[in-house]
């Protein structure tokens, strides 16, 4: 039996990542994602497991790629300065194909931003963060306990088809603390990276015909160790540098390939009241907690409107977006940012449906009324869902 | 709506308004089988800026966790309680320290006021300053009883540092004391 805890989503994801068979952690500390590295840093030590406080952001991630290629699975994490920092070496990971766990706990930005205020933008450069084309799968929970099981769905993935997974939650969620359950280990799928079925003489880490071919640990049950080279560079299935052209688009094909032919298990999402609606918010991570409440509200008064909130972002549920684009009349995209997700939204309804936005990077939780207010009226823009007496409380401006 | 009851404790970094509303929160999760949820709010600095705790006791999942009709309102510093004193609902319960917090007319109208020299209280009677939080949370389940004074007497004694908990449950228990008082006095 797992336990009930009263928690937020930092130590959440903490929590989650040891269910999940975390075996190294190396992170910078930074606000507001630091309760993170806090809670494993008790917690790994008395496992035996390292964790390592490392002298910045990319040193972080750059020893947990070398973590998780030597066999461990591995986790950083970081906010939105610390997640610029660490693109280039996310671009390694997802060359050398290495499962790896980076959490975006998502502050305002852009640069310092707004430290210990939430925000939704870095969705797109989740996606887009790093230099390449390369594949990414990014995952945003919408509380603490989603965080638990998007946490172990991260390692899963990561593990299943080598690659990096981004989770992204934010500021809000990391301070609000709710009662949630973690499981054991037990009761839930814990997947492990798929071993070679061959010796380690005949062994290469990017083979040709798999999809998604094994990535050996460094060591082997009977003692005999794999050896192999692992290169951020362009390479065949030795792992060693090429430029052929032949290798180089088949090796970039295959590593979006990975992830396209399986949306089936990597999608993740979930309709609310969508059966009657003849609007659709999409909302993801916080903001589609506000969304719910003023779901409600509008049914309430018999409108028809419901949610699509995608648990997976990247890659993002196009045929579940064009289905609903050509069901409903308005769609509306709520995120705390000036309209990132809109803007893939917008790509996949294609004009098939109205796309509006309710817009907020003003470092508050975008609220219910707000989301409210736009479902009876999509064409008027949603302004700041703060009273002057409130925007008082934050001093400045004077 | 079932039960659904919002506290918020204010104060300054230091003063124990956190920690006053982890109590609550936990008394309510592993004590009494309600949901909850806390949100912290506090400065950079670790004395001295204005920190609150709100916490919602329901017995239905929170879906989203903000405080805007608040049942019981504690303000320990004069800052906090001006900050922070905007989500009361109509006759709101509101406890602040008479040492620190001086009420404006006009919201004696508004809310119920109970006034108590927490801090003074704490420091010379009890012994610590310290114990100003539980003496606060005491006199809160005492005049709301929004828990059972088990479940919270419990969480107590898990939560503050062993070597300060005689201090502390006397304090807990004083302020149960006085927040009865305050309730029959109305």
């Amino acid at each position: 039996m797992g336990r009930i805890a009263f928690l937020n989503a930092n130590a959440a994801v903490a929590e989650a990542a040891l269910v999940a068979g975390l075996g190294f952690y190396a992170g910078y500390p930074i606000t507001p994602s630091s309760e993170v590295p806090e809670r494993l840093s008790k917690i790994m030590p008395e496992k035996g497991l390292p964790f390592m406080m490392m002298e910045d952001e990319i040193a972080s991630i750059n020893a947990c790629v070398g973590a998780t290629a030597s066999g461990v699975k591995a986790m950083t994490c970081t906010s939105g300065p610390g997640y610029s920092l660490k693109q280039e070496a996310l671009g390694m990971a997802c060359m050398l194909e290495v499962p790896l766990v980076v959490v975006n706990v998502m502050r305002g930005g852009p640069s310092t931003g707004l430290p210990t205020r939430p925000s939704q933008q870095d969705v797109m450069q989740a996606r887009w963060g790093t230099h390449g084309d390369h594949p990414i799968i990014a995952l945003s929970p919408c509380n603490a306990q989603e965080a638990v099981f998007e946490t172990i769905r991260a390692f899963n993935l990561a593990e299943k088809y080598r690659q990096p997974v981004v989770l992204l939650t934010d500021g809000s969620l990391s301070h609000l603390h709710t009662k949630i359950y973690i499981p054991d280990p037990e009761e839930v799928e814990v997947v492990d990276r798929a071993q070679p079925d061959v010796d380690p003489d005949n062994y290469y880490p990017y083979e040709y015909n798999y999809e998604v071919p094994p990535l050996a640990k460094w060591w082997a049950d009977d003692g005999k160790s794999y050896r192999y080279h692992l290169s951020s560079l362009i390479h065949d299935k030795t792992g060693f540098p090429t430029v052929n052209p032949k290798y180089t688009q088949w090796l970039l094909e295959r590593m979006h390939k990975k992830i396209s032919n399986h949306l089936d298990e990597i999608l993740k999402y979930e309709y609310y009241k969508m059966d009657d609606a003849e609007t659709c918010i999409i909302a993801y991570g916080s903001t589609a907690e506000a969304a719910r409440v003023a779901i409600d509200q509008a049914r309430e008064e018999g409108i028809k409107v419901g949610m699509f909130r995608p648990l997976t972002l990247w890659p993002s549920p196009e045929e579940q977006i064009r289905d609903i684009a050509s069901k409903v009349k308005n769609v509306i995209v709520a995120e705390m940012n000036l309209g990132q997700y809109l803007l893939e939204v917008e790509r996949v309804v294609g004009g098939k449906a109205a796309v509006y936005g309710v817009n907020q990077a003003a470092g508050v939780l975008i609220r219910p009324s707000q989301i409210y207010d736009k479902i009876k009226n999509p064409s008027k823009r949603v302004e700041i869902g703060l009273t002057e007496e409130e925007l008082k409380r934050f001093g400045g401006g004077e | 709506m079932g039960f659904h009851y919002e506290l918020r404790f204010a104060g300054v970094g230091g003063q124990g308004s956190l920690t006053a509303g982890t109590i609550l929160a936990h008394a309510a999760v592993f004590h009494t089988n309600y949901y909850a949820t806390q949100v912290p709010t506090y400065t950079s600095q670790v004395r001295g800026g204005a920190a609150k705790a709100d916490i919602i006791i329901s017995d239905t999942p929170i879906i989203f966790a903000e405080s805007t009709n608040v049942d019981f309102f504690l303000a320990t510093h004069q800052k906090a309680y001006d900050a922070y004193k905007g989500d009361l609902k109509s006759s709101a319960d509101v406890l602040v320290d008479s040492g620190l917090v001086t009420v404006p007319a006009e919201d004696k109208n508004l809310y119920k006021i109970y006034e108590y020299p927490l801090v003074k209280v704490a420091k010379y009677e009890i012994g610590n300053v310290v114990t100003m939080n539980i003496l606060a949370v005491g006199i809160c389940v005492g005049l709301t009883h929004v828990l059972d004074v088990n479940a919270v007497r419990e969480t107590v004694k898990e939560e503050v540092p062993q070597r300060f908990l005689d201090m502390n449950m006397k304090a807990f228990d004083m302020g149960l004391e006085i927040g009865e008082k305050f309730k029959k006095e109305g």
